[in-house]
């Protein structure tokens, strides 16, 4: 097989079936009564955790390719972004329904005086018309430059979940900072590059990068 | 107040706690048809759940009940907040295998006339055990009926005479960050340990705060508050401080843990209010642990015929 092949029919489907792998867990723990005593409190942490850890994942990717110029792995990147949208929808599926039970008035009052379900709310709207421009037409029809501004919207979806995170919690912020802390790493390193690609290089600068790229290369 | 006569028969019949404790298995087993799998899951977990269960306490009188249907036993010890074990619900249960809630002592000081460190046998041996079926309702917006056992907290700091400056009555949670690795956790720290809450003085003598050591007729289980703690139903879950050893009468309005933490989300009287919201969620309603629907939150956790004169002239908004 040669390496296209192998990408798609072996690493990809491989990917996705690990991506399930949340839901497979919690459909079986939900069935055989395996969540704790509050179980929709559960599914709704296990799915809002598991939208996090999807956009984290996503977000990962290009730094990944930059640093490692291993760039197949720009082919996972929709995939991953689509189950950050699809955990996500769950997550709030589980709040709109288990949670509220369609209680549209107390839904509408709790998206607008509570901020940190309004930031929640935020972030699945960010990552609406990600979802829904994800495919090849619809690329096209944007055309490149602008896809990719709108897509831009997942820094937004990433903040603003991990700010949902952490006003959530009462006082263990331990593992809202941790995910802020990787959020923060990974938009830092965006900033950085988008600092470096604009700042007019020195000659000399951009000799050294030029074979520090050598370099790094295979002989 | 309202005491409810008490039905003349244990709690353990009343609730058929074994059944409770094994409804996972009655599930699981009616997935099989064949009576011999049932039968032998039956005959395998009996003496599991023997050695499960604690020391049965003598359990004196029943003198309060609900009409409403019991939290189940593994419910109500397996899913609960005590952050000196760690943050996630199961961990109480899971964490606190390594607790020693014996040998115990209790320190009293503060304005009284008989301060002093205090064996825990000291402490209870007065006191005639009673059971009493609670609500408890969880800052968090879930709730549970628990039948606890103890005695009024009252009857036990009367023992201790406090003087006229005792105003407020200060507990605090032992400290073993050996034992208890919440309070290990570094950056950050969980809660600025060791956890205290605190009673206004009326509150603490209030015939409904009982000092409680048990639970479903049998001693108190480590992530319950082994060996002793309090039980306040009127006001939101974490006031009940858990494996307490320390008492202090003082004059003035102690800072509660919670309220140091975040004074803007947790006061001191942290009474149940379905009409004040936590800056963060709704207390208008609450899931109560096994159900799918919510339930509207009753003023004082439905204790209001007994406390709310506790509270007259308090602007409740302000005092949260």
């Amino acid at each position: 097989m040669t390496r296209q092949r192998v990408l798609r029919w072996v690493l990809k489907p491989l990917v996705f079936l690990a991506a399930l792998g949340p839901l497979a867990y919690l459909t079986w723990a939900a069935l055989t009564d395996n969540l704790s005593a509050n179980p929709i409190s559960d599914i709704t942490l296990e799915t809002g955790t598991w939208t996090l850890r999807f956009l984290v994942i996503t977000l990962v990717i290009t730094p990944l390719r930059r640093l490692t110029h291993w760039n197949d792995a720009i082919k996972f990147r929709r995939m991953l972004g689509l189950f950050a949208f699809f955990y996500g929808t769950l997550h709030f599926t589980t709040y709109l329904w288990l949670d509220q039970f369609f209680d549209f008035s107390g839904i509408a009052k709790d998206i607008w005086k509570r901020p940190f379900i309004t930031v929640g709310f935020t972030a699945f709207v960010a990552m609406l018309p990600m979802a829904i421009t994800s495919t090849a037409g619809w690329i096209r029809r944007l055309g490149g430059k602008n896809w990719q501004r709108l897509h831009r919207l997942i820094y937004i979806a990433a903040v603003c979940g991990v700010v949902h995170y952490w006003w959530l919690v009462k006082s263990d912020i331990q593992r809202p900072l941790i995910y802020g802390f990787i959020v923060a790493l990974l938009l830092g390193y965006r900033i950085v590059a988008a600092v470096r690609r604009r700042a007019p290089r020195p000659a000399v600068a951009s000799g050294s990068s030029a074979s520090a790229d050598l370099l790094r290369r295979p002989s | 107040m309202l005491i409810k006569n008490a039905p003349d028969i244990p709690s353990s019949e009343i609730t058929p706690e074994r059944l409770y404790l094994r409804r996972r298995e009655f599930l699981k087993a009616a997935g099989f048809s064949a009576a011999a799998t049932v039968a032998g899951v039956f005959t395998a977990d009996c003496g599991a759940d023997a050695a499960q269960t604690g020391p049965k306490l003598n359990v004196a009188k029943k003198t309060v009940t609900l009409d409403e249907k019991l939290t189940p036993f593994d419910d109500v010890t397996s899913y609960n907040n005590f952050y000196e074990f760690g943050v996630d619900k199961d961990d109480p249960s899971r964490n606190s295998g390594k607790f020693k809630p014996k040998p115990w002592s209790i320190v009293v000081e503060g304005q009284c006339a008989k301060p002093g460190t205090y064996t825990l046998e000291d402490i209870l041996k007065p006191h005639p055990l009673e059971e009493r079926v609670y609500r408890m309702r969880c800052v968090e917006a879930w709730s549970m009926i628990i039948p606890w056992v103890g005695f009024p907290l009252g009857d036990l700091l009367k023992r201790f005479e406090p003087n006229g400056n005792a105003k407020f009555v200060e507990f605090t949670t032992i400290m073993r960050p050996d034992e208890m690795p919440g309070q290990r956790q570094r950056f950050p720290p969980i809660l600025p340990w060791p956890y205290r809450e605190g009673l206004r003085m009326d509150e603490a003598m209030h015939p409904l705060t009982i000092m409680a050591v048990g639970l479903y007729g049998q001693a108190l289980p480590n992530a319950n508050g082994a060996p002793l703690r309090l039980v306040v139903p009127w006001k939101y879950g974490f006031k009940g401080i858990k494996s307490i050893d320390r008492i202090k009468f003082v004059d003035k309005q102690p800072l509660n843990t919670w309220q140091q933490m975040n004074a803007g989300e947790y006061g001191f009287y942290s009474n149940v209010n379905p009409a004040v919201d936590h800056p963060r969620w709704s207390q208008a309603s609450e899931r109560r642990i096994g159900e799918f629907a919510k339930r509207k939150t009753l003023m004082f956790n439905g204790y209001g015929d007994q406390v709310a004169s506790l509270y007259s002239g308090l602007d409740l908004r302000r005092n949260y």
